[in-house]
């Protein structure tokens, strides 16, 4: 069975004069790599330029507000559930009265917690989430850490804040659907 | 010689020392700057302006590794190698004529830190000399790997060591003189440069330097896929920093070596006329002034360039295998060499310094022949699976 057009046949045959010379072939792969030294490199210096990774890429973890501001999240758990490398966990709690204007519903996460270091970006609690309220950001990553005790992220970091609201923009040359119609319309 | 003159000498013997180690770290740098530009990457470029600072930053991570020394190896032999191996190499770049004289009042300094009449005799022995810390350095570590790759250096070095003597014989033959500012003042016209009169001498000498460095396709010495690291196998910290850094001292002094001896050294073309009119017109000895700069910039650049091509070769091509390294050695270079000497005296006899043209338009002759007759290779054909 041929698999590919490139392959060839080994062959152990006599070299002739010119191949025990060495010479020709020396100089025609002289010629191939100074070929190469003057071509365009295809690296991008990373910390200070960064490429556009799509808008499915699956980085930083946040939990939406609705239109109004109020936090998606009832803390049902179904994201912790879903978790292969179980990195969440939560702490519910009851809505009080007054507390109309911070949270959508009657139960709501008092703690809500992701583990960095067991987090393996899948993007599986995205999926789980009934309310979506958590999303992985397509457009920041989490940084990188030096102390442990700076992995576990709570709400203070995840909770996604008024004046700097995510929008999974669809990129005009990329074509997706985006996984909520109302994303877009919800963060503007 | 008085003070004055004492004093110049030792300033250009200083110069030439800090010349030789700066370029020897540059071309760490240039290596790596090479060596990615070849395989499409942009290399080093961190420490400082375009990377410029990481050979400091090597060096300075050499000197805090750990010093090792093996519990089983012979300690003050262990220190010698690497030493040895630094010290011949730095001794060898003594006595390249780097340029032609500096004048000033009726004193006239050859840019040269040593002139003697046996140039190439003192770099040939100190070049031999060089494989000793090699040897020493692999043996005293007291490993199999280390030996071997110390065994497989001095046996290569003393191989390609005799082509390449036989194919400097002919130069020597043509100027008569073991000087190397004699042989570079033989080459004043362009077409007399020993790379038109000498060409198969020149690929001898290229390649045998290349072996006598223990440069990639010839880098058996340190060969990682067989020895571990070869020679240097046990080695750390400034200790193996010392023997890359020996490595890049031998490649800038043959570099040095092969522009002296095959393309004219200080020369250029038009350089009297140039030199001529720099002398009209800025003085006799301001102009000679100029005019030698001139001359120490292009035996630089020549330097430059073969620096590159020695890394351009390693980017390029794989290692030989032993046997066909002694097999090229021994069965190609030798004969070759021997018929370069016979030829070139037959030419001389006749004053005919172009003589050794016959072998090199014979040989391009045999490759085609041999090609023309050669069965043509199968074109695979992008078959239907």
């Amino acid at each position: 069975m041929q698999l590919t057009n490139r392959s060839k046949q080994v062959s152990n045959k006599e070299m002739t004069l010119a191949e025990k010379m060495y010479l020709p072939a020396v100089i025609s792969g002289l010629a191939i790599t100074i070929g190469h030294f003057f071509r365009k490199k295809p690296t991008i210096q990373y910390p200070e330029v960064k490429k556009y990774l799509g808008p499915i890429y699956r980085g930083h973890h946040i939990l939406k507000r609705d239109e109004q501001g109020r936090e998606r999240c009832t803390a049902c758990g179904l994201c912790a559930v879903a978790c292969p490398a179980e990195a969440i966990s939560m702490v519910a709690a009851e809505r009080e009265k007054g507390e109309e204007t911070l949270y959508r519903e009657e139960k709501y996460a008092a703690v809500y917690e992701i583990n960095m270091l067991r987090c393996i970006f899948c993007g599986l609690c995205e999926e789980a989430c009934p309310k979506q309220a958590v999303y992985l950001r397509h457009d920041r990553m989490v940084p990188v850490f030096q102390e442990r005790d700076e992995v576990i992220y709570g709400k203070d970091r995840l909770v996604e804040k008024m004046d700097d609201r995510y929008i999974r923009a669809n990129n005009s040359e990329v074509n997706t659907t985006p996984t909520e119609p109302s994303l877009t319309r919800a963060a503007t | 010689m008085d003070l004055t003159t004492l004093l110049v000498k030792g300033l250009i013997i200083l110069i030439i020392f800090v010349i030789t180690l700066t370029i020897a770290a540059y071309s760490t740098y240039g290596e790596r700057k090479v060596a990615a530009f070849l395989q499409d990457r942009i290399g080093p470029n961190r420490a400082g302006p375009w990377g410029l600072l990481q050979p400091l930053a090597d060096g300075g991570k050499m000197f805090f590794k750990e010093d090792f020394i093996p519990a089983q190896a012979s300690k003050w032999l262990f220190i010698l190698g690497p030493c040895l191996a630094m010290l011949t190499a730095l001794m060898s770049s003594a006595v390249i004529p780097f340029g032609d004289t500096i004048r000033f009042g009726n004193y006239a300094i050859p840019v040269q830190a040593i002139e003697i009449n046996i140039g190439v005799l003192y770099i040939f022995g100190v070049v031999s000399l060089g494989v000793y810390g090699v040897m020493v350095g692999g043996w005293a570590s007291n490993n199999k790997f280390s030996l071997l790759g110390a065994i497989r250096a001095a046996s290569q070095n003393i191989s390609y060591e005799i082509a390449l003597g036989l194919s400097l014989i002919a130069i020597l033959m043509m100027t008569g003189s073991l000087s190397l500012r004699a042989i570079i003042d033989e080459q004043a016209t362009f077409f007399e440069w020993n790379i038109f009169t000498q060409p198969l001498g020149f690929v001898i000498f290229l390649t045998c330097a290349f072996a006598e460095c223990n440069r990639t396709p010839f880098d058996l010495p340190e060969c990682e896929t067989e020895l571990i690291g070869g020679y240097h196998t046990e080695y750390s910290s400034m200790k193996l920093g010392f023997y890359l850094f020996a490595e890049y001292i031998n490649m800038f002094v043959s570099s040095a070596f092969i522009s002296a001896l095959y393309f004219g050294g200080f020369h250029y073309p038009f350089m009297s006329e140039i030199s001529g009119a720099l002398e009209n017109s800025m003085g006799a000895i301001a102009g000679h002034n100029v005019a030698t700069a001139i001359g120490i910039v292009m035996f630089f650049a020549k330097i430059f360039f073969f620096i590159f091509f020695f890394m351009w070769v390693r980017w390029t091509l794989p290692r030989f295998r032993y046997d066909q390294l002694m097999n090229l050695g021994w069965k190609t270079f030798i004969p070759l060499a021997i018929l370069n000497v016979v030829i070139t005296g037959a030419g001389l006899l006749y004053d005919f310094k172009y003589a050794t043209w016959i072998i090199a338009i014979t040989m391009i002759g045999m490759v085609v022949v041999s090609n023309a007759r050669a069965p043509k290779r199968e074109v695979v054909r992008p078959g239907v699976v």
